[in-house]
């Protein structure tokens, strides 16, 4: 089995607050943030590591493939997963201002026709755009069927499908794909059950979380292959269907009054807020 | 001329109020671009749910039925709006950005080869274009953006529009005849619906939401959450930590990668303010925190602070809001 997980560099999730935009408005920065692989697609490695790495034995029944789309930095996150355990790495180069949902899900394309992979396991959305579109514009491109905001997957041992319990509104529905199939994860994916591919006896659970990388995998990474390419290498059409105008602050809240005692919080909410 | 669609949001026989909001953004960009809007529902039998559709002050009402529609698969879905869309010249396309508007709509982009703008809060007309402002980083940033495609797809976050009120007049209701199921349906099939249980108001609807944290340490004791919420008639709400512990159901998750809730009261309890959760509340009218670290970042963001044990606070709070009923 042939997993590709799609994953991009993020500013440091736990400190988007400190996010800046330039005075023409026309730009963002991160300066002084490390970047990070987004959080959504260092959860569907994980995955794809619980799906084809983790059999019980030393076994492994797939390789796991991680790819990115972004500049030449972004090498860092990718060996980062490598070193999670991941078999290798795709890089291809392209600034993140001529990139859209729509311009990653044809460059994605690109490397399905290459690798041919039975699975496209992805973060739902990055956490830096927010969008959560590639992996439903990848599906379509493909004429793929889509699981998104799998929560849950189940794999009979023989690979052949998926079993995707997906978090939704008012409740979780689960659907069967068969592969080649694309499968966007949530947050709950790396609880320690959320994965089962039936070989991995139940006393020997995954711990809460994705992985860290060892040492020895940090010293492994350095050796895994890894492939570059150019978006024009591949022949992706770079026209974006979206355009960013600029970007803005929105209002900050600021923190309000510490209170003493249940009845004075009680006291203000209806006389000064208003709300009881 | 109708040249919008707003897909209807419906679930267990209910039109969501999620709906009303899309069609005031599209009402709203009908005034700007100059036309009106239709709704379009799909479902297995909509005839419960034609009333409340054809009053919302639409062109028309297109319904598309057919065994199985009610499971929303986006394999199946996109086929059928991706006709109507092309057979009525549609401009904008809109949904709430529910879990199905969010699940559906980027596949019917890639369909109609249009771009699409996600959780759209605010949208405005300068020299022949649409700009539509959204949120990133969770919320710390907004931008603005254009789509230059022929169509332009987008969905809207519930909380930033105003219900539609419904009108007197009634649209007129039209059936379309469903094309029969792709091939792609081959490969995927819907096995159940396992549905979270509450009597409560829909999170993004409710007018006080409580929301409990790690804090709470037990399924057990998210009890005095909803004895709480259930004095206001409000929703309960938790944190991604909450429910990695099984303490609530996912369905309660308010943040970044879960509910967007705007309430009038938000009572944030034994929860730390994560900015990824503070990305789904903080535009609350009025924010409370009750939580024993003065530290703790949520006393930020709120209006009214409580630095206690909760497990003294809430019981306190509870009772004291009793004696006002
Ligand atoms: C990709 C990603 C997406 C995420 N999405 C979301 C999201 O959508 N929503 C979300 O909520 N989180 C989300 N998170 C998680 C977020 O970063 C935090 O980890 C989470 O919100 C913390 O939950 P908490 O506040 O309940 O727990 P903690 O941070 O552990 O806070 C518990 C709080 O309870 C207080 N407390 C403990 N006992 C008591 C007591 N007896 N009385 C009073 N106070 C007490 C403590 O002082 C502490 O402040 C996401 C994280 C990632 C990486």
């Amino acid at each position: 089995m042939k997993i590709i997980v799609p994953m991009k560099r993020v500013p440091d999730p736990d400190n988007v607050d400190k996010v800046k935009i330039s005075s023409d408005g026309k730009r963002v920065s991160s300066e002084g943030l490390d970047w990070k692989p987004n959080p959504f697609d260092e959860y569907a490695v994980e995955a794809a590591l619980r799906l084809v790495k983790d059999s019980g034995t030393d076994k492994t029944t797939g390789e796991v493939i991680v790819a990115s789309i972004g500049p030449e930095e972004a090498t860092h996150q990718v060996r980062w997963c490598l070193a999670m355990g991941a078999d290798r790495g795709i890089l291809v180069l392209g600034d993140d201002h001529e990139l859209d949902a729509s311009v990653v899900a044809r460059a994605l394309k690109k490397l399905v026709e290459k690798e041919s992979p039975d699975l496209v396991l992805m973060g739902k959305q990055a956490v830096d755009g927010d969008s959560n579109q590639t992996a439903q514009i990848l599906a379509g491109m493909l004429g793929w069927p889509q699981a998104t905001f799998a929560g849950r997957i189940e794999t009979p041992a023989d690979l052949s499908r998926a079993t995707v319990t997906r978090e939704v509104d008012g409740g979780c529905a689960t659907v069967t794909v068969k592969f080649p199939a694309v499968i966007s994860v949530d947050v709950r994916i790396v609880t320690p059950q959320a994965v089962n591919n039936n070989m991995i006896p139940p006393d020997k659970l995954n711990r809460d979380g994705p992985r860290y990388a060892s040492l020895t995998g940090i010293m492994k990474a350095k050796k895994k292959p890894m492939d570059r390419y150019t978006l024009e290498d591949l022949g992706v059409d770079t026209t974006q269907r979206v355009k960013t105008i600029s970007f803005s602050q929105p209002p900050a809240r600021s923190g309000g009054v510490i209170l003493d005692t249940v009845g004075e919080l009680v006291q203000r909410l209806k006389e000064e807020a208003r709300v009881l | 001329m109708d040249n919008i669609l707003v897909i209807a949001q419906i679930f267990d026989g209910q039109v969501k109020k999620s709906t009303n909001s899309a069609v005031t953004f599209a009402s709203r960009v009908g005034s700007f671009i100059g036309g009106s809007y239709s709704i379009m529902a799909l479902g297995d039998d909509l005839s419960g749910q034609t009333p409340h559709l054809s009053r919302l002050g639409a062109q028309r009402v297109i319904l598309a039925e057919a065994p199985g529609l009610d499971q929303a698969l986006a394999e199946r879905w996109v086929p059928i709006i991706e006709q109507v869309v092309r057979k009525g010249s549609y401009k904008v396309v809109v949904s709430p950005s529910s879990s199905t508007g969010k699940d559906v709509l980027p596949r019917l982009a890639q369909h109609l080869e249009a771009g699409m703008a996600s959780d759209v809060m605010d949208v405005s007309y300068e020299g022949d274009k649409l700009n539509y402002v959204r949120p990133m980083y969770a919320g710390n940033l907004n931008s603005t953006v254009q789509i230059p495609t022929e169509v332009e797809v987008v969905t809207v976050r519930q909380t930033e529009f105003d219900p539609f009120e419904a009108v007197a007049q009634e649209s007129p209701v039209e059936m379309i005849e469903v094309p029969p199921p792709p091939e792609v349906l081959e490969r995927i099939e819907f096995n159940d619906f396992e549905k979270s249980i509450s009597e409560r108001p829909d999170l993004p609807d409710a007018q006080v939401v409580v929301s409990g944290g790690r804090g709470l340490k037990s399924g057990e004791n998210f009890k005095i959450i909803e004895e709480l919420a259930e004095l206001f008639g409000g929703a309960v709400g938790a944190t991604r930590a909450a429910v990695d512990a099984g303490f609530i159901h996912n369905d309660f998750q308010v943040g970044q990668t879960g509910k967007i809730v705007a309430p009038e009261l938000y009572i944030a309890v034994g929860l730390s303010g994560a900015l990824q959760h503070v990305a789904g509340m903080k535009s609350s009218k009025v924010i409370v925190a009750i939580n024993k670290d003065e530290e703790a970042p949520i006393f930020q963001v709120a209006d009214y602070g409580i630095v206690a044990d909760l497990f003294k606070a809430v019981p306190e709070l509870i009772e004291e809001v009793k004696k006002l009923m």
